[in-house]
C-alpha cells in the first residue's frame, strides 16, 4: 500500500555463508528448548483444565489428563463466567474505539497543525506516557467515585483513553503526511473535518490498525486498573475474576485453570489468525515511535 | 489512495515532511484560524487526558504534602511523607529490588531477543513465523493467566517444578533468596515477544547489498554483525530498551498474585510498596510521596536513555 507495509517485508537472503552448520544446530537446539519451555505454561493451563482433583493435586507429575473430566468448567460457569468474559471483551474494545477516535483526531493536529502551545503540549505528552498509572491511582479513583462511575466498566475504560501513548503513535503517522496534499484539499475548498475524514483518516490507517491492536491488548492485561476499579463480582473481568478465585480458594488449580483457560484462549485464537497484522502493527509503532 | 500520484510518491518516502514554524510565512489571522482548529481536534483527546491523567497527578503531589490517611486528609504536612521516605527501610528495599528487577531484566531481554532474532530471521517464512509467534505467545495469553500457572507449578507440593527436581515441599516463592529470582524469570517470559518482533522487522530491513559487499571482502559474521547490523538497528534497540524499562518498572501482577512483596519484603517493589500503602495500609498521603518519587524515578531514568541514544 505504502512505505509503511513495504519497508517490513525482510529481504530474502540466500547467502548463509557466514553460518556455520555446527552454530546452527546450536541455534536450532537452543530455539527448541525455548520453544517448550514458553509453551509448557499453556500446557500446564489448558490440560490442567481438564485435570479431576486427584490429578491436580497428586503427589506425582501428572503429565496428560488421564481421566479428562469437565467439572471444572461446570464449576467455573456456576458462576458469572460469561459476564466476566463479556466484561473484559466490552472494556477492550470500548477502550480501544475510543482510543483510535480520539488519538487519531488529536495526532493530526500535533502532526500537522502549527499552534501556539504546540511544544509545550507534546512535551508534557512524552512525560505522561512514562508515568505508571500506581502513582496516581488514588485520585483517580476518587474521582471516579465522585462521578459516580466507581466499580463500573467505564472505571477502567475511561483512564485507559487518557493514556497519552495513542495521541504520539497517530502524530508520528501523521507527521509522513505531505503539507501539499493537505493544502491541495484546502484550494479545493474542503472544510477541515471533511480534510480529516476523506485526505488525512485513510493516509493514516495502518497506523490506526497498530493501535487498535495496541490498545485492546494492553487494556485486557491491565489488571492494575481492573483490581483498583472493580468490586462486585458482577462488575469483574475474566482476569480480575481468575486472581480472586485463587485468593477465594487457592488450591483449586482446576477450577482456576479453567478461569486461566477461558481468558487466554480467545485471544490465542485472535492471535494466530491475526498474527501478520499483530506483528506488522507492532513493529510499525515502533517504526514510526 | 493509489489515484493520486503524488500520495503514492509520498509513501515511498516515510521522511517527515518539515512543515514551516508558526511564524514564518503564515500570517497572524492564519496562525489564530490553525490554533482554534487544532484545539477542536485535540478537544476530545484533552478532555481524557487533562481530567484522568493531569488533574490526578496534581491531586497526587497535593496528597503527598498532607496527612492523609482513613479519615480523610488531617492536614498539611509539609514535607514530612518525604523525609518518613527516606527512613523507611520498606522503601529502600523496594528501591533495591525494583533496580535489581530493571538492571537484570533489561539487559537480558534485549540481548536475549536479539540474538534469538538473528537467529530466526534468515529463516524460511514459516519457521519464522512460527519461532516469533511462539514467542509472543505468553504476551497474549494475559499476565494473569501466565502468573496463575506458574503459581501452581511453584506450589511447594502440588506444584510439577518440585515433583520433577524431587525437592518436594521446597517453596520457591516462600523463600527470600529465590523469590524474586521467578519474578524475574516469569518477567523475562512475558517480556521477549515484543522486542523479538520488533528486531526481527529491524533486521530484515538492514541493507542487503552492503553486508553481500563486505562479506566479499572477508568480513567475519562478527564485523558484520557490529559493523554494519548493529548501527542500523540502534533506533529499534533504543525503542525496545524504552518499553522494556517502563514494563519491568511497572510489573505488578506478578507480584500481587505471587508474592505480595513477601516474603519479609524480598519480593517489594516501589509500585508495590504504592499499592499496599495505600489499600492495605491506607496511609494514602504516604502513598502518594512514594508515587511521586516513582514518577521521578522513571523520569531520570527515561531522560538518560534519550541522552544516550541522542548522542550516539
Amino acid at each position: 500500500m505504502s512505505a509503511n507495509s513495504t519497508a517490513l517485508k525482510p529481504k530474502k537472503s540466500g547467502n548463509l555463508t557466514g553460518n556455520s552448520t555446527g552454530y546452527t544446530v546450536f541455534a536450532v537446539i537452543i530455539l527448541i528448548v525455548l520453544t517448550l519451555f514458553l509453551l509448557f505454561p499453556l500446557y500446564w493451563i489448558v490440560t490442567g483444565s481438564f485435570k479431576d482433583v486427584i490429578a491436580i493435586n497428586a503427589k506425582q507429575p501428572v503429565w496428560f489428563p488421564v481421566n479428562p473430566t469437565m467439572e471444572n468448567y461446570e464449576k467455573l460457569f456456576s458462576r458469572p463466567a460469561f459476564l466476566w468474559l463479556f466484561n473484559i471483551v466490552f472494556i477492550s474494545a470500548a477502550a480501544m474505539v475510543l482510543t483510535c477516535i480520539t488519538a487519531a483526531l488529536a495526532g493530526y493536529a500535533l502532526g500537522k497543525k502549527r499552534f501556539i502551545g504546540q511544544k509545550v503540549l507534546f512535551t508534557i505528552i512524552i512525560c505522561a506516557m512514562a508515568l505508571p498509572k500506581q502513582v496516581i491511582v488514588i485520585p483517580l479513583a476518587q474521582e471516579m467515585t465522585m462521578m459516580g462511575l466507581i466499580d463500573t466498566l467505564w472505571a477502567v475504560i475511561l483512564p485507559t483513553v487518557g493514556w497519552p501513548f495513542g495521541v504520539f503513535l497517530m502524530k508520528q503517522f501523521a507527521e509522513t503526511i505531505p503539507g501539499e496534499i493537505l493544502e491541495a484539499a484546502r484550494v479545493d475548498g474542503a472544510g477541515e473535518l471533511r480534510t480529516f475524514i476523506t485526505v488525512v483518516l485513510p493516509m493514516i490507517k495502518p497506523g490506526i490498525g497498530a493501535l487498535a491492536i495496541f490498545t485492546f491488548v494492553n487494556t485486557w492485561n491491565d489488571y492494575f486498573l481492573q483490581l483498583v476499579m472493580l468490586q462486585t463480582d458482577t462488575q469483574w473481568t475474566l482476569p480480575l475474576a481468575i486472581s480472586n478465585l485463587q485468593g477465594e480458594m487457592s488450591s483449586d488449580f482446576g477450577l482456576i485453570m479453567a478461569g486461566a483457560a477461558l481468558a487466554a484462549v480467545p485471544i490465542i485464537i485472535v492471535f494466530i489468525a491475526f498474527q501478520k497484522y499483530f506483528t506488522q502493527g507492532i513493529a510499525m509503532g515502533a517504526v514510526k515511535g | 489512495m493509489a489515484q493520486n500520484p503524488a500520495v503514492a510518491e509520498a509513501g515511498s518516502k516515510p521522511k517527515k515532511t518539515k512543515a514551516p514554524s508558526p511564524r514564518s510565512g503564515m500570517s497572524r489571522a492564519l496562525v489564530r484560524r490553525e490554533t482554534t482548529s487544532a484545539y477542536l481536534f485535540l478537544l476530545p483527546s484533552l478532555l481524557f487526558f487533562v481530567t484522568f491523567v493531569v488533574v490526578p497527578m496534581f491531586i497526587c503531589v497535593y496528597y503527598s504534602l498532607t496527612d492523609y490517611g482513613l479519615g480523610g486528609v488531617k492536614g498539611f504536612a509539609g514535607l514530612n511523607n518525604y523525609i518518613k521516605l527516606f527512613q523507611d527501610p520498606i522503601f529502600h528495599k523496594g528501591l533495591l529490588n525494583t533496580i535489581l528487577i530493571v538492571v537484570v531484566a533489561v539487559p537480558t531481554v534485549t540481548a536475549f531477543s536479539l540474538w534469538v532474532s538473528s537467529a530466526i530471521y534468515k529463516m524460511h517464512a514459516v519457521p519464522r513465523s512460527f519461532f516469533r509467534c511462539v514467542f509472543y505467545l505468553p504476551v497474549v495469553t494475559g499476565s494473569v493467566a501466565i502468573t496463575v500457572v506458574w503459581k501452581w507449578i511453584l506450589h511447594p507440593y502440588n506444584g510439577i517444578l518440585n515433583q520433577v527436581a524431587g525437592t518436594t515441599g521446597f517453596d520457591w516463592l516462600g523463600n527470600q533468596k529465590t523469590a524474586i529470582w521467578f519474578i524475574i524469570l516469569i518477567l523475562f517470559t512475558t517480556s521477549i515477544g515484543q522486542p523479538i518482533v520488533l528486531y526481527v522487522a529491524a533486521l530484515g530491513n538492514v541493507d542487503n547489498s552492503i553486508i553481500e559487499a563486505a562479506e566479499v571482502d572477508g568480513a567475519t559474521r562478527l564485523q558484520v554483525f557490529w559493523k554494519i547490523k548493529w548501527p542500523s538497528i540502534m533506533p529499534t534497540t533504543l525503542y525496545v530498551l524504552v518499553i522494556t524499562t517502563i514494563n519491568s518498572f511497572q510489573c505488578f501482577a506478578l507480584i500481587q498474585l505471587l508474592t505480595k512483596g513477601g516474603p519479609l519484603n524480598s519480593t517489594m517493589t516501589i509500585m508495590y510498596q504504592v499499592y499496599d500503602t495505600a489499600y492495605r495500609l491506607n496511609d494514602l498521603g504516604y502513598a502518594c510521596a512514594i508515587g511521586v518519587v516513582l514518577a521521578v524515578i522513571i523520569a531520570i531514568f527515561s531522560a538518560i536513555q534519550f541522552k544516550v541514544a541522542k548522542t550516539d
